[in-house]
C-alpha cells in the first residue's frame, strides 16, 4: 500500500511537471514565430486568441487530425519510435532542472551528468528517423545532425567542466547555491558565449539548421513524416531548446537565484526568476534565428572543432591554474 | 587578417551590434497590413470576382450580344437569349465557370453596356469546386451588392478609356 501511495504520488509529480513544460512549449513556439515576425516587420502569428496565444494549439489541433504517412520502403517500426524518443528524451531531461531549492523531481547528486548523457541520447531519435525514413533527404539531413550535435556536444561537455571546476559538485542545485555572490558568466563569460553558441549548433537552430535546410535537403530528417509524428519531433525539439536554455541559465546565469539579494528582488519567488532567466535565453535564441544566414556545413565543422574546442580547453586549464594559484579551489565537496 | 578584423572576429562585435538593431527594429512600425481585418488599397481597374448590373430602374443592363462569350479566351462564359414581350432581347441564361477563366477582363472590356464587370471582391474561395460555376442569378446579386463599388470604380477609370 506504501508502495502504491509513493508510486501515485510520483505519477502525480510527474503530471505536473509535464504539462506545464508542454504548455510552455507551444507558448515559446508562438513567442518565437512572434519575435521572428516583429524583427522581420511583418506581425507573426497574431490571429487566434489574445496576441494570437493559441496559435500553436491550433496548429497541434491541424496536426493531431492529420493522416499519418509510413512510406511504403520505412523501417515502420523505428520509423514510428524515432519521433517518440526524440520527445520523451526532452521532456524527461526535465527532472533534474530545479525551479526552486526544493521545486525539482529529483535532486540527483549527478545531475549535470544527467543532463549531458540524455541531451546525447536526443541525436539516436533523428538518426532513428532519418534512417528508417530510407529516402535520400531524410538520411543526408541525419548524418549531418548527427554529426553537428556530436561536435558541439564536446564542446559544451568542456564548458561544463569549467563551471564544475568552480563548484566542486555535480548537483544542479549546488551550482547554483554557488553562485550566490556572483554568477558565472562574469568570470566565465567567453565561456558563456561559446555555450550559446554550441546550444545553438546542439538544438539544430539557425544559423546552424543544416540539417533542415530546406534549400538542399528539403526538411532534413522530417521530410517523411506528416500529422502528429513530425509534430511530436517538433515538439520535442523545443522542448530541446528550452532545455538548453534552462541548462544555460542554472550553469551561468544563477538559475532560480535573484540578481541581487536586495529587497525588491528577493521578495520574488524563486520560480519566477528561473523561468525569467529562460525566457531571456529563449529570447536571445528568437532574435539570432531572425539575424544570421546560415551556416555552411565544413565551417560548421571548423568552428565546432578548431575554433570552440581548443578555446574552451585552454579555458579550462586557465581557470583550473586560476583557483589552484590563488587557492580558491572548492573544499570539502571531494 | 589584419588586427582589425581579428578583433571584431573574437569580440562578435558585429554579432552584438546586430542583436541590437533587432531589438530596435521589433518595435518599428511594421511593413504588412493585419490582413483579414484591415485591407490593401485597391485600384479601380482591379479585375476580381464577376457580376452583372442592373439599370437604376431594376432593369438588367446585359442586352444578350454575346460578344463576352465570343471574346473570352478561356472560354467560360455560356449565354442563352430569348426575345421579350416587350421586344428587348434579353438573357435566360448566364454562367461563367469560374473555374475556367483566367481573370483578363475582356468580358468587362468587350461590354457596350458596362453589364458584366469585373469587381474588387477576390474574397470568394469556396469549398467546392460547384459552387463557382456562376449562374446568372448569382451574377446579378453580386452586382446587386457591388453596385456602388462598382459604379464608382467605373466612373474613376471612364476618364483613361
Amino acid at each position: 500500500m506504501e508502495y502504491l501511495n509513493t508510486l501515485i504520488n510520483e505519477i502525480y509529480k510527474i503530471i505536473f511537471l509535464v504539462i506545464p513544460i508542454l504548455v510552455s512549449v507551444a507558448m515559446i513556439v508562438w513567442l518565437d514565430r512572434r519575435v521572428w515576425g516583429l524583427i522581420q516587420k511583418r506581425r507573426g502569428p497574431n490571429v487566434v486568441g489574445p496576441f494570437g496565444l493559441f496559435q500553436t494549439l491550433a496548429d497541434a489541433l491541424k496536426y493531431i487530425f492529420k493522416e499519418i504517412i509510413i512510406p511504403a520502403s520505412a523501417n515502420k517500426t523505428i520509423f514510428i519510435l524515432a519521433p517518440i524518443i526524440t520527445m520523451t528524451l526532452a521532456l524527461v531531461a526535465w527532472a533534474v532542472i530545479p525551479l526552486s531549492e526544493t521545486l525539482v523531481l529529483s535532486n540527483i547528486n549527478v545531475g549535470i551528468l544527467y543532463l549531458f548523457a540524455i541531451s546525447s541520447l536526443g541525436v539516436y531519435g533523428i538518426i532513428m528517423g532519418g534512417w528508417a525514413s530510407n529516402s535520400k533527404y531524410p538520411f543526408l539531413g541525419a548524418i549531418r545532425s548527427a554529426a553537428q550535435m556530436v561536435s558541439y556536444e564536446v564542446s559544451i561537455g568542456i564548458i561544463i567542466i569549467n563551471v564544475l571546476l568552480c563548484v566542486g559538485s555535480l548537483n544542479l542545485n549546488d551550482i547554483v547555491l554557488a553562485q550566490k555572490n556572483l554568477w558565472y558568466v562574469i568570470p566565465l563569460f567567453p565561456m558563456f558565449v561559446v555555450f550559446f553558441i554550441s546550444a545553438l549548433a546542439e538544438t539544430n537552430r539557425p544559423p546552424f539548421d543544416l540539417p533542415e535546410a530546406e534549400a538542399e535537403l528539403v526538411a532534413g530528417y522530417q521530410t517523411e513524416y506528416s500529422g502528429m509524428m513530425y509534430a511530436m519531433f517538433w515538439l520535442g525539439e523545443y522542448a530541446n531548446i528550452l532545455l538548453m536554455c534552462a541548462m544555460g541559465s542554472i550553469l551561468f546565469l544563477g538559475g532560480w537565484l535573484p540578481p541581487l539579494d536586495i529587497y525588491p528582488f528577493n521578495v520574488v519567488p524563486a520560480p519566477f526568476w528561473m523561468i525569467f532567466k529562460i525566457l531571456f535565453l529563449f529570447f536571445l535564441f528568437a532574435i539570432i534565428k531572425a539575424i544570421v544566414p546560415r551556416y555552411r556545413y565544413d565551417q560548421l565543422m571548423r568552428l565546432g572543432w578548431k575554433v570552440f574546442l581548443p578555446f574552451s580547453l585552454i579555458y579550462v586549464v586557465l581557470t583550473a591554474s586560476f583557483l589552484l594559484y590563488f587557492d580558491k579551489l572548492p573544499k570539502g565537496s571531494f | 587578417m589584419n588586427l582589425n578584423r581579428f578583433l571584431k572576429t573574437i569580440f562578435l562585435t558585429e554579432f552584438f551590434l546586430a542583436i541590437i538593431k533587432a531589438i530596435r527594429e521589433i518595435f518599428r512600425p511594421k511593413k504588412t497590413i493585419n490582413y483579414p481585418f484591415e485591407k490593401g488599397q485597391i485600384s479601380p481597374r482591379y479585375r476580381g470576382e464577376h457580376a452583372l448590373r442592373r439599370y437604376p430602374n431594376g432593369e438588367e443592363r446585359c442586352i444578350a450580344c454575346k460578344l463576352c462569350e465570343a471574346v473570352c479566351p478561356a472560354q467560360a462564359i455560356t449565354i442563352e437569349s430569348e426575345e421579350r414581350k416587350d421586344g428587348s432581347r434579353k438573357t435566360t441564361r448566364y454562367d461563367i465557370d469560374m473555374l475556367k477563366c483566367i481573370y483578363c477582363g475582356l468580358c468587362q472590356e468587350s461590354c457596350p453596356v458596362d453589364a458584366i464587370v469585373q469587381g474588387p471582391n477576390f474574397e470568394f474561395a469556396t469549398e467546392t469546386r460547384e459552387e463557382l460555376y456562376y449562374n446568372k442569378e448569382k451574377l446579378l446579386d453580386n452586382g446587386d451588392r457591388w453596385e456602388s463599388v462598382l459604379a464608382k470604380n467605373l466612373k474613376t477609370d471612364k476618364i483613361y478609356k
